[in-house]
């Protein structure tokens, strides 16, 4: 395992020349869209004449392709932006930069990050890290499976409701996903604006915390972060909590093989002196049904700038204005992108605006007084990341149902903002199990120390 | 119309059905009393952000945005006729 430390004490041209050879040994997972090999191997010059210091002084990592990047396209896995070219980077990538961190290349992902296998990719799926015969996850698939091959130390992904912790689970990594607010999304493709985070994938809990502390803090580019709160803390270690294990998660429609191993989970905290019960979380079932109205609503308004007139790829020939709307949005998004542009509109037209987005909106509520009142007692709560291990390839591409019922556990934390991290727990049938750790708004570094805890426990 | 997708003929019917399964999962919330509860539109206790009336130059310049689209005239973007 490559950890950031790993690249500490080399030169950064040679771990940027070892991160792109990787990069390209690995080629068949197809994990990354694009690299970025000469802007990379400029800066790693740079840090080894000592131009560029810093936390992260040539450390490579990757990011997802949704993403502002100088160096090369950014895509979002679509065809709507395949000749895209960034004028400017995300917040996120100039605070890594500025630490003296190199970006390598772009990830995959299901287009706009609309999907959980990374099979809505406009360029092909790609390939499960652990078997690859099976799915990445996603929609930061690509992300993940970089980082489990150990191309780089950590890699950048994008959750709106689950799209880090699902791949992270599905290939045996850590993965991020911050309270909201926390870390800046300007320059970053929006997907829907009140639950999109920023996150990382790292093999440990340290690192993901270091990369974590380094992209946090508000930005005046990005009027929803919050102001400054995130303290990383020093040691690393876990006092006794109160844990609360959510049953409605735990049932029959969860696999064995995941049961099995978030209960063995729950033993080894208990072994480490955490006091860990059964709670329910009763509005758990009902939180896809709220995220499938509230996030296409917002994925809606989000795409509608995808015109084909100011950037992007426009519809040849077409005749009137209309036309190169409506054909190049045709042409440039997949078929999972049109179905949540055509139900947010739909659900938020003037006929059904009340009986579906507004209805959701409420339901949200007491999702999010559900969780809260939970928090009046527990620490942190706890639930798998999937009901399933990563699964094959089609195996819910006929029926969308099929593949957003792999994000229902994950889901409900979104729509109430909440930090939480998915860590890898053990294997089931030889492919990886991860937890779920969630925690108040704003208590973030509970979760690292935790999970940072555990890994040393086991 | 409100999407401005012109979807293929052979697009429509598998959308339609998909659509039609997601808007009847999405129905269950009608088991659920909401009468009274104000809706979740945000979720950190966010409130307006005021800055000062200030124009910024920004990082990109008006050559470099103007390049990225598909068709310019003139230092224009260029579309099809409108009316």
């Amino acid at each position: 395992m490559k950890d950031i430390g790993y690249y500490k004490g080399k030169t950064a041209r040679q771990n940027v020349e070892e991160a792109l050879v990787s990069a390209k040994r690995h080629e068949d997972y197809h994990a990354l869209l694009s690299l970025t090999e000469d802007r990379a191997l400029e800066r790693a010059d740079m840090v080894d004449s000592g131009q560029l210091t810093g936390r992260l002084a040539g450390v490579p990592f990757i990011a997802k392709d949704n993403f502002l990047t100088l160096g090369g396209p950014t895509t979002a896995a679509s065809k709507i932006l395949e000749n895209f070219e960034a004028p400017l980077q995300a917040t996120a990538i100039e605070r890594l930069e500025a630490e003296g961190a190199i970006c390598i290349g772009k990830a995959n992902l299901d287009s706009f990050a609309h999907g959980s296998s990374t099979e809505n990719s406009a360029f092909g799926p790609t390939k499960n890290a652990v078997d690859p015969e099976k799915v990445a996850g996603g929609s930061s698939g690509g992300s993940a499976v970089s980082v489990a091959l150990d191309i780089v130390p950590f890699a950048l992904g994008t959750d709106t409701g689950g799209s880090i912790r699902q791949p992270a689970s599905f290939n045996g990594v850590v993965g991020v996903k911050p309270t909201y607010g926390m870390i800046s999304r300007f320059g970053v493709v929006a997907m829907a604006s009140s639950t999109d985070v920023i996150g990382c994938f790292a093999h440990t809990a340290a690192d993901a915390q270091l990369v974590t502390a380094i992209m946090a803090g508000s930005d005046p580019k990005d009027m929803t972060t919050l102001p400054d709160y995130f303290e990383p803390s020093k040691d690393m270690q876990s006092k006794k909590l109160k844990i609360g294990l959510i049953g409605d998660f735990m049932t029959d429609d969860t696999d064995e093989g995941v049961r099995r191993n978030v209960k063995e989970y729950v033993e080894r905290l208990k072994t480490v002196g955490h006091d860990v019960q059964t709670v329910s979380l009763p509005m758990a079932k009902y939180s896809l049904a709220i995220y499938y109205i509230v996030v296409p609503a917002e994925v809606a308004s989000n795409l509608a700038r995808y015109d084909g007139v100011r950037y992007g790829v426009r519809h040849e020939g077409a005749k009137t204005l209309d036309d190169l709307y409506g054909l190049s949005r045709d042409d440039g998004f997949v078929t999972e992108s049109k179905r949540r542009i055509m139900i947010g509109n739909y659900v938020l037209s003037s006929g059904y605006f009340d009986a579906y987005y507004l209805k959701a909106q409420q339901a949200r509520q007491l999702l999010i007084n559900q969780f809260d009142a939970l928090f009046e007692s527990y620490d942190i709560l706890l639930s798998p990341v999937t009901p399933t291990t990563a699964f094959g390839f089609g195996e819910n591409t006929d029926d969308p149902m099929k593949m957003y019922l792999s994000d229902a556990m994950t889901v409900g934390v979104s729509l109430a903002g909440l930090p939480a991290l998915s860590v890898p727990a053990g294997v089931s049938d030889g492919l990886p199990v991860g937890i779920q750790l969630i925690a108040p708004r704003q208590e973030d570094a509970r979760l690292f120390d935790l999970a940072s805890s555990m890994e040393s426990s086991s | 119309m409100l999407s401005n997708l012109q979807l293929a003929d052979d697009e429509v019917e598998g959308l339609r059905a998909d659509i039609d399964g997601i808007l009847r999962y999405v129905e269950q919330l009608d088991e659920l009393d909401t009468s009274g509860v104000t809706p979740a539109y945000q979720v950190t206790g966010l409130r307006n952000v005021y800055r000062q009336d200030v124009v910024e130059q920004g990082s990109v310049g008006r050559t470099e945005l103007l390049a990225l689209s598909p068709e310019q005239t003139a230092d224009q973007i260029k579309v099809p006729k409108v009316i």
